[in-house]
């Protein structure tokens, strides 16, 4: 029922790429507040959302030890204060001591967090991946069965939704947020107004590190495994998100997520072969026969060749971002340029 | 007297200090190329294992001898791919630096980061070029692949009459040929580099580093000179990558070239033996490495008797466990060292100003 009227396209490339591009935006968020607040990349951010992730599934797993069986959802709400705790306690140690320095210095000790955090992770919970819920989720069917949506992909796009509005609001009518986006705007400006900067990093991690969590949950409930690589291959979608967006820019984050998460999956649609279809149905309404059989030849080879082979997903990100790069390093919402 | 010498046990250890030389020397090639860009210009290069994985692939399709599991090999002379080798990891270097050098250090490190992936990305899936995850195998080895009918046909071996007369002895001493060629190269471009450091070019070099607009100020192009460090030390990568190639004659795209052992373990190696001195590269290397082969032999032995004592426990896994352990312990010497140490054990020696060594001689 659903290969009919293009909700082929809408189940598998459109949704997931509408749920990733959600993943992507809240992970970014995070990039581009340390990149603008702090003025450094942070590498170890995907591994924010990791830990994150893992520490959901000890709360479920020591939930389940008891006898109780909670929600993933449930179980990140300890996970993502532990996380925070996590992200203000690696800034304490790690970060803090080379503010006065140059910052590349920091971006190499976010590099070697990067490492550490990777490596511990398998220390503790062992190498192998593991899953939240095991089991394939059902796709509910809406719409009389066209339109096929999983309770997670709800649930992930909702959720994020919910945390971009909070976080909107915070950003715009608290002090906090006020002077957040003083700080990104010009640092030496802030201080003088009084503003005290270390509050202003603080809350800069307690807000990243919790949308990091959200999504470390998110995308561990969505490709429903947790692996060591989880928070790596986040990284680069999320810097090309935040690059995209423009540096410092939380709503160009959201967009450059969005952008990021819905290109990588619609590059692998066969886009070649929609075209060809468009051509053979342009041929039926003017009537003429040779280029409909031409084009519906086509077409049936064309039929399951992706644009992009799914191999090269993750390369989508990183070439968005060096065209980027290249042509409006400042990003889409005007961010900064270091 | 000197049977002892030739004991097993003794032939055992001296070709495990001479693995241990070899790949140590390898891991300071990198090491050199690291500081050229690093510890002269304060480029920021995160993807390490991508320039090696590209320099190790070009030598090894060049090298190998035609196989049906990837494209040629084309069994062109060992030099031949070495230098394409390091040209191809200049080239990749050169388009990278073009788009993003003029911007901060962090977006370099973000994009070679990512060029990294996409290597690892096109390794991974061109499987009629590379053959994909399978990797290729059975890439010539320097001195060994003397020992082989089927390079002795080749021109320069031919003249040497039948192969039975010499491979016996490349049989035997390849291992340490290959070595003393590996640390001779790491000598060679060590000098090179010394030379380099000392030159206008080194200066430059380092004024970038050190007050990039003061640099401009004097009319230097910087974006330029950036760019030619940037490339000089992906072209030593790469010959890394080549060695790297050969010392494990079989290369895949994704243990070989993990970035948590090769682009952060290199990271390491440079900022600990003290990054803008190459001697302290070339020692910091050295120095790792051996720790790093070191304990592997450590948590094996240690691992066994923990399996041996808690029978639950399983030794592979601890070994696992063990590895990831002491990648987090090496993590955090890395941190230690970059806030009390940040010049590492041989810190930075500045080449005295022109003007006064003038002077010295005068008087």
């Amino acid at each position: 029922m659903w290969d009919a009227f293009g909700f082929e396209f809408i189940n598998f490339y459109l949704i997931p790429g509408l749920v990733l591009g959600c993943i992507y935006a809240l992970g970014a968020i995070g990039i581009t507040l340390t990149f603008g607040i702090l003025r450094f990349a942070n590498f170890a951010h995907g591994e924010v959302m990791m830990s994150s992730a893992y520490l959901t599934y000890t709360f479920m797993a020591l939930a389940a030890s008891f006898g109780l069986s909670l929600v993933p959802l449930v179980a990140a709400i300890p996970a993502a204060v532990l996380t925070i705790a996590i992200a203000l306690l690696i800034d304490h140690f790690f970060y803090r001591p080379f503010r006065k320095s140059e910052t590349i210095i920091i971006v190499m000790a976010s590099f070697g967090m990067m490492l550490m955090v990777r490596a511990l992770v398998p220390v503790i919970w062992g190498p192998n991946q593991i899953t939240f819920v095991r089991g394939i989720t059902p796709m509910k069917p809406y719409l009389d069965g066209m339109l096929l949506v999983q309770d997670k992909q709800w649930l992930i796009v909702i959720g994020t939704v919910v945390v971009m509005t909070l976080f909107s609001l915070l950003m715009n009518f608290t002090r906090i947020g006020k002077a957040m986006r003083a700080v990104s705007d010009s640092p030496d400006l802030a201080r003088v107004t009084g503003i005290n900067v270390e509050t202003v990093i603080r809350a800069t991690w307690i807000i990243g590190g919790f949308c990091a969590a959200v999504a470390g949950v998110f995308l561990a409930m969505n490709t429903q495994q947790l692996s060591v690589t989880m928070g790596f291959r986040m990284l680069l979608p999320m810097f090309a998100a935040a690059i995209l967006g423009g540096i410092g820019r939380p709503v160009g984050a959201i967009v450059g997520g969005m952008v990021i998460g819905l290109a990588e999956e619609l590059i692998a649609y066969p886009w070649q072969a929609a075209v060809m279809q468009l051509v053979w149905w342009f041929s039926e309404v003017i009537n003429a026969s040779g280029m409909t059989d031409w084009a519906k030849a086509v077409h049936k080879q064309m039929r399951g060749t992706p644009l992009l082979s799914p191999g090269y997903k993750a390369g989508v990100a990183f070439g968005i971002m060096v065209i980027m790069l290249i042509v409006r390093p400042a990003g889409l919402f005007k961010g900064r340029v270091f | 007297m000197f049977e002892w010498l030739l004991s097993d046990q003794m032939v055992g250890n001296m070709l495990y200090v001479n693995s241990l030389l070899l790949m140590g020397g390898i891991y300071a090639l990198m090491c050199l190329g690291l500081n050229v860009q690093w510890g002269f210009t304060g480029l920021f290069n995160a993807g390490i294992a991508g320039f090696a994985a590209v320099g190790a692939y070009t030598y090894a399709i060049l090298t190998t001898f035609a196989s049906g599991m990837h494209v040629g090999g084309f069994e062109l002379p060992i030099w031949v791919g070495m230098l394409a080798a390091m040209i191809a990891s200049g080239i990749i270097a050169l388009g990278i630096g073009a788009i993003c050098i003029r911007l901060r250090a962090d977006y370099l490190a973000i994009a070679t980061i990512g060029i990294a992936e996409i290597i690892k990305l096109i390794l991974k899936n061109e499987t009629p070029v590379t053959n994909g995850p399978r990797g290729v195998a059975k890439i010539p080895r320097s001195w060994e692949h003397l020992a082989d009918a089927r390079v002795a046909e080749k021109f320069p071996w031919r003249l040497f009459g039948e192969p039975t007369a010499y491979e016996g002895f490349f049989k035997a001493w390849y291992p340490l040929l290959f070595m003393l060629t590996v640390v001779g190269f790491v000598l060679l471009v060590f000098l090179a580099l010394e030379i380099a450091r000392k030159s206008p070019w080194g200066r430059v070099m380092t004024a970038i580093r050190e007050n990039e607009a003061a640099a401009r100020a004097a009319g230097k192009n910087v974006t330029r000179l950036r760019i030619e460090s940037f490339v000089v030390g992906a072209v030593i990568i790469g010959l890394a990558g080549a060695f790297y190639a050969q010392q494990l004659r079989f290369i895949e795209p994704t243990n070989a070239f993990d970035p948590t052992k090769m682009t952060f373990l290199v990271w390491v190696m440079l900022i600990m033996g003290g990054s803008g001195n190459n001697r302290g590269a070339v020692l910091g290397g050295l120095m790792l490495w051996v720790i790093w082969s070191g304990t592997e032999l450590v948590i094996r032995f240690g691992a066994n008797v923990i399996g041996d004592v808690f029978t639950d426990l399983s030794p592979s896994v601890l070994v696992t466990k063990a590895s990831f352990l002491r990648l987090f312990l090496i993590g955090l010497i890395l941190q230690f060292v970059l806030q009390r140490f940040p010049k590492g054990i041989l810190p930075e020696v500045r080449p005295a100003a022109l003007g006064r060594r003038t002077n010295k001689v005068r008087d």
